[in-house]
């Protein structure tokens, strides 16, 4: 399987990031965060509540300007970037179908999604609306909209809370799946060490706020072999390497 | 339900209320709409006869006038006329109240050196308004629609600001990600998420801007419903103005149950079916 999308990595360099409130508070969110993701690779940002991990995923987007340093997209390929919000974030006023292909840019509207919905398990559920869909199903469209697009970079904060454990495996297994017909550079966040050996290359690990990188864990067992036997042996030698980290 | 002064119409029930429509449960209200309305018109029939009086016609007689004024083409060119003038003031209202109102929620400061203006142009009477456009710019159509329209403006304005306020930014965000153009932020992003408070606005708007219009009609139009009303009066013809009022009225009903409902329906059909 060939890697698609960009030759250059992703490379983010954000030397400090403040948010002030109205009262004049002001709360140092990031201090010196650095770290690149290769191209191809699944890398998971792994911290606690509340360290920044949002705030960091937010400024990668676009979507936060205010912050000091710097960061650079992967380049090459679609150029697009992609997003599973935590939340699902899909129009209630459109149906599944309508969102996904909204998200793509015009050339690709009319594209055969039927192999994606078919993965995601979303074949019968293309003329639904938002309000009609339990909060996996619409996780797994908010997925949809994501991989459809083939970005050349996909961000995924926390796509996977306030789900029952059974569903939310599932979902990863799908998310796995739909990955690997078309491994894009992916930096998903989450909180869940478990969740991070399951899908990642390298799992990057903040420290409490102002967070910065306390250090990488590479895991270098290819996903298929990562039984609950295997997961166990990654996760003792992760609680070596982080000491107090869970 | 057109005829009905806005403002008494919250938003959640101008969102709703179409929701709930089902061919059994609209049977029984219609009934009682009916009779309601025949019981009315036997007060009135019954008053008339009571106390019979050249300035107090029975719906008999105002049936008379209303047919020999449709035969005559009089009461549709009339009419005609006046829905017109409300058609083109209700749009030039609702597009400019509402780009205004969606700047307004947008931009706090903006709204903060405006509100004033939006304050006092709400409390401008109506015949102000009208007597004013009609001295600096003529007796003319342009006038006369201006005239409407600037009454109904603040109104949606206000509204609109509303709704602008209750944006998600989620949204917005979202479609900053996935780069939606202008055109699909606007139809897919911005204008669902506004429809309530757009047909909140639309409602007591239709109701408002058709009484400013036959004032003005009355005051400086040679047709219309008002301008009709002005002749009888001078007349003392009542029968003749009960005619075209009720005409007018059973208009805005049919525009009411046939355009707007409808619409209405179309845009919030992805309510009806919660999970
Ligand atoms: N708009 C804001 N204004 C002020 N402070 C903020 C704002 N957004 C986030 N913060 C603060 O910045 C810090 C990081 O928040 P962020 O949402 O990035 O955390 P997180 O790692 O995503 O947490 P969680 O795992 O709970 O989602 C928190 O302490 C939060 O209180
Ligand atoms: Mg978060």
């Amino acid at each position: 399987m060939q890697p698609v999308g960009a030759a250059a990595p992703l490379r983010v360099d954000i030397a400090e990031k403040t948010f002030r409130s109205a009262q004049g508070v002001s709360v140092m969110a990031l201090k010196n965060l650095s770290f690149e993701v290769q191209q191809g690779e699944f890398a998971c940002l792994l911290g606690p509540s509340g360290c920044g991990k949002t705030t960091t995923l937010r400024i990668l987007l676009g979507l936060d300007r205010q912050f000091s340093g710097s960061f650079q997209l992967p380049e090459g390929g679609s150029n697009r970037i992609a997003a599973v919000f935590q939340e699902p974030t899909l129009l209630p006023w459109r149906t599944v179908e309508q969102n996904v292909r909204l998200a793509l840019p015009k050339d690709l509207r009319a594209k055969n999604l039927d192999a994606l919905f078919d993965t995601l398990g979303l074949a019968g559920m293309r003329s639904l609306y938002p309000a009609e869909l339990s909060l996996g199903l619409a996780r797994r469209a908010a997925l949809a909209r994501a991989f459809a697009t083939e970005p050349a970079v996909l961000f995924l904060d926390e796509p996977f809370v306030s789900l029952d454990g059974r569903t939310a495996g599932q979902l990863r297994r799908l998310l796995l799946d739909v990955w690997s017909a078309r491994p894009t550079t992916a930096l998903m966040v989450t909180h869940n060490l478990t969740e991070a050996l399951t899908l990642a290359d390298r799992i990057i690990v903040l420290a409490p706020r102002p967070s910065h990188v306390l250090g990488v864990f590479d895991i270098g067992l290819p996903r298929q072999h990562r039984g609950p036997d295997a997961t166990n042996g990654l996760l003792r030698s992760f609680h070596q390497k982080f000491p107090g980290v869970t | 339900m057109t005829a009905r002064d806005g403002g008494d119409r919250t938003l959640g029930e101008a969102a709703g209320i179409s929701s709930r429509s089902s061919s059994a449960a609209t049977v029984m209200p219609a009934l009682t709409v009916t009779i309601s309305l025949l019981g009315l018109g036997l007060l009135w029939s019954l008053a008339a006869n009571t106390w019979p009086s050249r300035a107090f016609p029975g719906p008999g007689e105002v049936w008379q006038v209303l047919l020999r004024e449709a035969a005559s083409g009089d009461l549709f060119y009339h009419l005609g006329a006046t829905l017109g003038r409300v058609a083109a003031a209700y749009f030039v209202a609702m597009i400019v109240g509402s780009a205004i109102g969606i700047l307004l929620g947008s931009y706090r400061r903006a709204d903060r050196f405006f509100n004033p203006w939006v304050i006092l142009f709400l409390n401008i009477p109506a015949l102000v308004i009208i007597v004013l456009a009609y001295i600096w710019f003529g007796l003319n159509e342009a006038a006369a629609i201006g005239a409407v329209a600037v009454n109904k403006i603040p109104n949606v304005v206000v509204t609109m600001r509303e709704g602008a306020r209750a944006l998600d930014p989620s949204y917005a965000e979202m479609a900053a990600v996935y780069r939606f153009g202008p055109l699909d932020r606007l139809r897919h992003i911005l204008l669902p998420q506004l429809q309530p408070y757009l047909a909140a606005a639309s409602r007591s708007g239709i109701a408002l801007i058709w009484k400013i219009v036959l004032v003005v009609e009355l005051l400086g139009r040679s047709n219309g419903v008002g301008f009709q009303i002005h002749l009888y009066f001078q007349l003392f013809d009542v029968a003749a103005i009960l005619a075209y009022t009720l005409a007018f009225v059973a208009v805005m009903l049919v525009i009411e149950l046939l355009l707007v409902q409808p619409v209405e329906r179309h845009a919030t059909r992805w309510r009806r079916r919660p999970a």
